[in-house]
């Protein structure tokens, strides 16, 4: 096995003593954003984002990427013990997770949800490691048809799998489309859409969007909410983890389930916060104990977790591979890879093998590393979202402030990303999903290119996205998942009362 | 969160008037595209593709499934409320004093507007003392300017307070 090899060269560059300190820092940190309202893996990396330009890409990607784990991690915390997910991919644990901590079994909640995450994350590291340079050869060949094949099954599988009203998908989708265009044509260096406006020349900066979006929209959503915040404590202990370990392989078939659903939604780039649903939807129907799904089950913890970081952790598959980011999250990372000169596709597995395969080694390391941070400092991260919300709050608007200021150093970004978090609160409130949104920024102009390519090639005949058997096939398969909630609606009737829940 | 939305005796914005307004803002976005599209050109050109052919579909796939969104909040007979008015005083609560300290930014550089945002948040909002309030406020722009400047070495807009002190 080739990859074997290139993998354990990876180990060998990731494991220095700045690299693993940048693992603990980036752990340490994701689980504070993920704990905290407001912060988020895309809007964290994003803030930090600028403070990675002067180190070198390996340790940068190793710092962002523990960050995004991290924060994995948090979302567990909060759902548990204060039964406010941190994280939309988090909502599920508290079906079962917060009822247990009620019962006194915080402790037992937080074990099964950490390790049940690192599991997930594991299997979809190994995944990720077998299938990614497979994935990555074969895209080699890829002409701009094939390559805007993919393109439109990543953003057909956001309207056909996402839980929003298909036309809103679509809307906020093509709006990020739209905000991409802004600016200088890639293709002809044309200006567009700019409207005489000097501010819009440089287009929009997805990072502002995310900042915005995302971070403030939170901000004022959980003002909206105005939460207080009442959580259990947390009591973990060496004895509770220790017994928990020993009670958890009983539950391999729900965590083996979990994770295939959840490489699968994160490949596909329906992301994690579906996958943590679905899983616990399947997990409540399979499991004998289902009825008593909801009252403290400690399978209704294992199931969406392991989901959620399979998820999160393969959707780094197809933005290595392919270019092609299967989250938030991973498309602000392939936007790093841009900012720090890389050109982030299955080329990157032939120019830039050192910065991959550490990448991929710093993921088992990363995860192995989360896993201990968040057993043994549960308490620090629980006493976080104790401090009150007004203190955090601007806190966290200076921070985003200061974050969107660094991209490009320009004040004007700093309005835009107001503008942004408004508009962010506005969407979220009306159900519109701003996942296809930010990545539809960050991708727009590379699925434009490839489309016009493409056109160029056939002289503006649509034939040639059917003009082979594989850019057919990719095709066909966008096709069905735009048009899935029609097909699966007998499948759908059998899920639904499941995901309701 | 101990009152849900759809209690009739709360008074508020109703959820689907704010559902046509968002619909219509992207309708106009997308309406823009269109035209900013048509001024650089959609057809074919000696390149293959003029600029705005792309944008242009995009805009109107933008403006279709905005007018079924508008349409569709518009038949939507539910009364639920978008936030009852008290919520939405406490959103604005955030969204004022941030539109100030982004057009403060500029002037007074972003170690004093956010030294004011934060020790006004804690003041106003939180009610803390003024022990408690300055060290925050001020403790934070200590640890912002040791982290970014000195640091990372990026450089934050400043004010006429950071000339004053030479920094």
């Amino acid at each position: 096995m080739e990859s074997i090899g290139d993998l354990m060269g990876g180990f060998a560059v990731v494991l220095s003593w700045q690299n693993l300190l940048y693992m603990v820092i980036g752990i340490v940190l994701g689980v504070i954003i993920g704990v905290l309202p407001g912060l988020g893996g895309a809007n964290g990396v994003a803030i930090l984002l600028p403070l990675t330009f002067s180190m070198s890409p390996t340790s940068a990607i190793i710092l962002l990427s523990c960050i995004y784990w991290g924060a994995l991690f948090g979302g567990a915390i909060t759902s548990i013990l204060f039964n406010i997910p941190g994280e939309p991919w988090s909502v599920a644990t508290t079906f079962d997770g917060h009822p247990m901590a009620q019962n006194g079994k915080a402790g037992e909640a937080l074990t099964a949800a950490f390790t049940s995450s690192f599991v997930g994350a594991l299997f979809a590291v190994i995944v990720i490691t077998l299938a990614a340079p497979l994935v990555a050869s074969f895209a080699l060949q890829f002409g701009p048809a094939e390559k805007f094949s993919v393109f439109f099954l990543a953003f057909c599988s956001f309207v056909g799998m996402g839980k929003e009203p298909p036309t809103k998908t679509i809307a906020a989708m093509m709006l990020g489309f739209a905000l991409a265009a802004v600016g200088t044509d890639t293709v002809t260096g044309q200006l567009r859409l700019t409207f005489g406006s000097t501010e819009l020349l440089g287009g929009f900066d997805f990072l502002i969007a995310v900042i915005g979006l995302f971070g403030i929209g939170e901000i004022l959503l959980t003002m909206e909410e105005g939460l207080s915040f009442k959580g259990k404590a947390a009591g973990i202990n060496r004895k509770v983890v220790l017994q928990t370990w020993k009670e958890l392989p009983r539950y391999w078939v729900t965590s083996l389930r979990s994770c295939l659903i959840g490489c699968w939604m994160g490949i596909t780039p329906a992301g994690a916060t579906p996958a943590s649903f679905m899983s616990y939807g399947i997990a409540k129907r399979a499991s004998k104990n289902g009825d008593k799904f909801g009252t403290g089950e400690i399978e209704g913890v294992i199931a969406p977790e392991t989901a959620a970081h399979a998820a999160g952790t393969s959707a780094l598959l197809p933005m290595l591979s392919l270019g092609v980011p299967g989250s938030p999250t991973a498309a602000v990372l392939l936007g790093g890879l841009l900012i720090w000169g890389l050109q982030p596709g299955p080329l990157l597995f032939v120019e830039q093998k050192e910065f991959v395969w550490g990448l991929i080694a710093s993921m088992y390391l990363g995860n192995i590393v989360g896993l201990v941070v968040v057993l043994t400092m549960v308490p620090f991260f629980a006493a976080i979202l104790r401090i009150p919300f007004a203190i955090v709050a601007p806190v966290i608007l200076v921070i985003c402030a200061i974050g969107a200021y660094t991209v490009h150093n320009n004040a004007f970004d700093v309005v835009m990303m107001l503008v942004f978090g408004v508009a962010g609160y506005l969407l979220k409130k009306c159900n519109y999903p701003l996942a296809p949104l930010v990545l539809a920024i960050v991708l727009g102009d590379k699925a434009e290119e490839a489309f016009r390519q493409s056109l160029l090639i056939s002289q503006g005949s649509l034939g040639v996205f059917w003009s082979s058997g594989l850019v057919a096939t990719i095709m066909s398969l966008g096709l069905i998942a735009l048009f899935w909630p029609f097909l699966s609606t007998l499948y759908g009737k059998a899920l639904t009362p499941a995901l309701r829940k | 969160m101990s009152r849900s939305p759809d209690d009739p005796e709360m008074s508020g914005p109703r959820h689907r008037h704010v559902e046509m307004g968002v619909a219509a803002v992207i309708l106009l976005l997308g309406a823009i595209t269109i035209f900013g599209s048509l001024k650089v050109g959609i057809g074919w050109g000696a390149e293959g593709p003029k600029s705005g052919f792309f944008p242009f579909w995009i805009g109107l796939l933008i403006v279709a499934a905005s007018a079924f969104n508008f349409v569709r909040a518009y038949l939507d007979s539910s009364r639920k409320l978008f936030a009852e008015w008290g919520q939405i005083s406490q959103v604005l609560k955030i969204v004022w004093p941030m539109a100030i300290y982004v057009a403060a930014v500029p002037w007074l550089g972003i170690y004093v507007s956010s030294a004011l945002l934060i020790i006004g948040f804690m003041r106003w909002l939180g009610r803390y003392g003024w022990p408690l309030t300055l060290g925050i406020g001020l403790g934070l722009q200590v640890v912002i300017y040791v982290t970014f400047e000195k640091w990372f070495l990026l450089s934050l807009p400043k004010g006429p307070l950071e000339d004053l002190l030479g920094l």
